[in-house]
């Protein structure tokens, strides 16, 4: 093993290419295949690139087959990867040996790693003896996650009669008694509601905060990923189209922004001179009552604003950044062609 | 398998068995039925071989009515012992991905599996030991074992746990190739049932078909305990016989290890 290496994940070139069977539907295509099978190759993941240091916590996006959980598979050892270069914490995780798996942990939002028919108290207690938790430390453990998670009323019951909710919190909690320096966290809050989301989203900030864990996150929810990422990476396609941090994604793909003024309703009629201090007919989205709504070029925006508010009696005036889901589907409409981003962070 | 300090496994193996227990009580039921079918399986051959005893003038090959009484109860307590269960379940396993967690954890998954198993066989043979004793008394079954022959079945019986654990365990490594191994698994186990003694005891089976079942594993995976306590073989067969079973827990071992890799490879090549 090596030393602590600079990097907590180093990903080079990574691809992972599925065989998968193929044959149409029918009685004589069923019949063919079974003389001679005919398979396609389905790239899931097609030459990626990135480092993540110690402590930092990083955000997957893209679409369903993106390729994301893939590539947080080959991360946590799951998976052979067709090609590329990986370590992780100075591993090479598909060896899956024992020292790299003692210190990474890969929750599945849609999987469960707790026992179905035991008690969940049952089930940490398997993984203190599996990861050598010295009793002390593990009671500490437990007692610190059943305060946090409220988990207090759970923990003597089977897996098989907790709530999607209650499960996950105790997912999360057993995936973590061995205090983890690596997470692998692939959609650990779908089909949670929003309190939960919010309740498992706060954990995780805490348990890395505390622990200076290194995270990699997938998840479907933007509150997710801007609750508790930094940085980002786009894939799409299992190419990488951004990597950099959150404000800059806007930055880069939606090269407007909104501007929301509401007029003095006594104020005097603006109708004749509206379109000429906004600057272009394009600019103005809408004008209803008092209200006008702009989409305006970044760069304009200081511009166009100080211009409506020297002549316009304004009440109130709100510029904002375009919904961060809306910029998310510019990336991935924009492809990878438009989008070659070797941004400095 | 990965060298681990032998206090962790044992510590893991303490913890596996509180949660299996409370598991079994849990489905307590189910596990009473099932043994009511255990239980009554070698009951069904003992009354039927026993009756064609009688009717031959009291003995077959010369298997006495007390002696198919003896073979059966043994064979009973040693198959409950022996047997394992996990091929039938590492299908499912692979299909639904429930492979993938016990992947990731730092210790064989087989040692789960391994844990599980004896944790049940100790629960069971409560019941299974009195069971044994009130059919061997029921059925006056003739069992006189001397010392040796009783010190020499305890290896024997530790031993075909070990080959039949490993070998039934490197069987269900075929679900990671094949989606569907349950005809595998059917053909196999109706191997086992006739080659093993099951049905019937070996040497009241033709010759060709005793041959195949000791140059095979099977019966050293159940029938040889058997024989050695019931008195049937000689110092020097049972010698032989715990060494077949060790050369073939060798054999085991290497295609176990050789299965095992080449099935992970298979499984994290093809989408975990």
């Amino acid at each position: 093993m090596s030393g602590t290496p600079e990097q907590a994940i180093q990903v080079r070139e990574l691809r992972k290419t599925y065989v998968v069977p193929e044959r149409e539907g029918g009685l004589a295509a069923a019949a063919r295949s079974l003389v001679r099978r005919r398979t396609r190759e389905v790239p899931a993941v097609a030459g990626i690139s990135f480092d993540v240091a110690p402590g930092e916590i990083v955000g997957f996006l893209g679409p369903n087959g993106a390729g994301k959980t893939t590539t947080l598979k080959v991360l946590s050892g799951l998976l052979h990867p067709t090609s590329g270069e990986v370590t992780a914490l100075g591993h090479v995780p598909w060896q899956r040996e024992t020292a790299f798996l003692r210190r990474m942990t890969l929750i599945m939002g849609q999987r469960n790693q707790l026992a179905w028919d035991i008690p969940v108290v049952d089930s940490f207690d398997l993984n203190r003896a599996i990861y050598q938790i010295p009793a002390a430390e593990y009671r500490e453990r437990v007692k610190e996650l059943v305060e946090l998670l409220e988990l207090e009323e759970l923990l003597r019951k089977p897996v098989r009669n907790l709530s999607l909710g209650e499960r996950m919190k105790c997912e999360v909690a057993g995936s973590l008694l061995h205090r983890p320096d690596v997470l692998f966290l692939d959609e650990p809050t779908i089909g949670l509601d929003v309190t939960m989301q919010r309740r498992i989203r706060n954990f995780i900030a805490h348990y890395t905060e505390r622990t200076g864990a290194t995270t990699l996150l997938t998840s479907h929810y933007m509150a997710d990923v801007e609750a508790l990422c930094r940085r980002v990476l786009v894939i799409h396609h299992g190419q990488l189209l951004y990597d950099g941090d959150l404000a800059g994604l806007v930055t880069r793909f939606s090269p407007h922004k909104t501007i929301v003024i509401d007029l003095e309703p006594s104020g005097p009629a603006v109708d004749g001179r509206i379109e000429a201090l906004v600057g272009s007919p394009d600019w103005l989205v809408s004008h209803a009552e008092d209200r006008l709504t702009l989409r305006v070029p970044r760069s304009e925006t200081a511009a166009v604003t100080t211009r409506l508010l020297a002549n316009l009696q304004v009440a109130d005036v709100i510029v904002e950044e375009p919904p961060i889901d809306e910029v998310i589907d510019l990336v991935f409409a924009a492809g990878p062609a438009d989008a070659q981003a070797k941004d400095a962070r | 398998m990965r060298g681990l300090p032998l206090r962790q496994l044992v510590d893991v193996y303490r913890a596996k068995f509180r949660a299996e227990i409370a598991l079994q009580f849990a489905y307590r039921w189910a596990l009473a039925i099932w043994l009511l079918g255990l239980l009554l399986q070698p009951i069904v051959y003992l009354v039927v071989w026993t009756t064609v005893a009688r009717s031959q003038g009291g003995t077959v090959g010369g298997f006495s009515a007390r002696d198919f009484a003896a073979y059966f109860t043994i064979f009973m307590v040693v198959n409950q012992l022996t047997f394992t269960w996990h091929y039938w379940e590492f299908e499912w396993r692979v299909r639904q991905g429930f492979f993938s967690p016990l992947l990731l954890r730092p210790i064989h998954p087989l040692h789960n599996d391994l844990a599980e198993n004896v944790t049940f066989k100790l629960l069971t043979f409560t019941v299974v030991a009195p069971v044994a004793v009130l059919l061997l008394v029921t059925f006056n079954a003739s069992l006189n074992p001397s010392p040796w022959q009783v010190l020499a079945f305890l290896p024997a019986l530790v031993f075909a746990f070990a080959l039949r654990f490993l070998l039934e365990w490197t069987l269900a490594l075929a679900a990671f190739w094949l989606t569907r191994v349950t005809a595998i698994n059917q053909a196999y186990y109706l191997a086992v049932v006739f080659l093993s003694g099951q049905m019937a005891p070996l040497e009241l089976l033709p010759e060709a078909v005793q041959v195949i079942a000791a140059v095979l594993p099977f019966r050293w995976m159940v029938a040889f305990p058997v024989e050695t306590v019931l008195g049937r073989l000689s110092p020097m067969e049972v010698a032989v016989g715990l060494a077949a079973q060790l050369i073939w827990i060798g054999l085991a071992l290497g295609l176990l290890r050789f299965g095992w890799r080449a099935g992970v490879r298979r499984y994290s090549a093809v989408g975990a």
